[in-house]
């Protein structure tokens, strides 16, 4: 395999997390565990497989979410579950998936985006992103090994979860002191 | 030539740009460097402009303010302040529960380390401060700062990052 190949996720579907997880409420900035680090989890462990069901299940009855991180539902752990599906900026998507321990191994093509983020809802900001990626993790549930590629909307999603796990919010990277704006809302 | 800095302040209403433009053109002003916000829903502008002198650009504005809520201030000012930029560009990131004091315990480091502020934006939105500060740096004191900035931002119970914001050049 080269450096730039995609694994793709093989055959993980979320039907490996088993039952359908539950929805978690998600937290809102400020509160401590968005600003710390989350732990490296064990992909076997039980907990770690049930809250990535968890993250599935609560990312997919928040209306417009592509992406959830473990600390947003108050959990320090590098878990979080992405589904760019069917968004009109996407390019590359591996469906839902839910990643563990991700690292960000390459990063190139930047571009500025505006992003927002269920933890800072009512503000959305400019972010520089790479819009490509190659992205290392484990799966939950299997523990198997992934290396994905992709680009666009999906690397955007992957750098700002991933983020999540570091602690970062996407105002710690807003390009400029008027990049942040307050979320429109039409009547 | 001498120049007028203007500040139009009050609640926001559409035109208010609009009026303020067209009053100014009718005594020939031409407006250089100029901003406008809305700061919790109140329209915010300020500009500066060259051509009338302070007495007309207050009589020409005098009919935009008389029949509501909106205050206009025009002061002469200086030639254009030669700031010579002093340094490095960064970008601070604050953000936390609001409470009295971030803005001026973070800025009072900034000016400590010699930094100049450029640019500044507060954003209260619910229980969230955010504060966003672009900064000039005396070159080689970005790490010291940082860490000093830590500290404060500890003391405060708010996170705070600083990087350096790259300019490309295309
Ligand atoms: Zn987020």
């Amino acid at each position: 395999m080269t450096a730039g190949q995609d694994c793709g996720l093989g055959d993980w579907t979320t039907a490996v997390l088993g039952d359908r997880g539950g929805v978690r409420s998600v937290l809102t900035a400020p509160v401590g565990v968005l600003s710390r680090a989350g732990e490296q989890v064990d992909p076997l462990a039980d907990d770690v497989v049930r809250l990535a069901a968890d993250l599935v299940a609560t990312m997919r009855v928040s209306p417009g979410c592509v992406g959830l991180a473990a600390p947003q539902v108050g959990v320090g752990a590098r878990v979080f579950a992405v589904d760019v599906t069917g968004h009109p900026k996407t390019l590359t998507s591996h469906g839902t998936f839910v990643l563990c321990n991700a690292e960000v191994v390459e990063a190139s093509r930047w571009r500025l985006g505006r992003e927002g983020c269920m933890s800072v809802p009512d503000l959305t900001g400019d972010v520089k992103r790479a819009s490509r990626v190659v992205v290392q993790a484990v799966l939950p549930g299997t523990g198997a090994a992934v290396r994905l590629v992709t680009d666009g909307f999906e690397a955007r999603a992957l750098q700002h979860e991933i983020d999540h796990c570091l602690g970062r919010l996407f105002l710690d990277r807003v390009a400029g002191a008027h990049a942040v704006y307050q979320r429109k809302v039409y009547l | 030539m001498s120049e007028l800095a203007i500040t139009v302040i009050g609640p926001d209403r559409p035109g208010i740009v609009a009026d303020v433009a067209e009053a100014l053109a009718e005594v020939g002003a031409n407006l250089t460097d100029s901003t406008m916000t809305r700061l919790r829903g109140h329209f915010a502008m300020t500009l500066i402009c060259v051509g009338p002198s302070g007495p007309e650009a207050e009589a020409a504005l005098a009919p935009v303010v008389a029949d509501g809520p909106l205050v206009a201030t025009v002061r002469q000012v200086g030639a254009e302040a030669t700031s010579t930029p002093i340094g490095e560009p960064y970008l601070m990131s604050v953000h936390g529960a609001d409470r009295l004091g971030i803005v001026s315990a973070l800025t009072r480091v900034l000016a400590e380390t010699g930094g100049n502020l450029t640019d500044l934006t507060t954003r209260l939105s619910g229980p969230l401060y955010v504060l966003l500060a672009e900064v000039e740096l005396p070159p080689g004191t970005a790490e010291g700062l940082a860490e000093r900035l830590a500290e404060a931002a500890a003391r405060l119970d708010v996170e705070v990052t600083l990087r350096r914001a790259d300019s490309d050049m295309l």
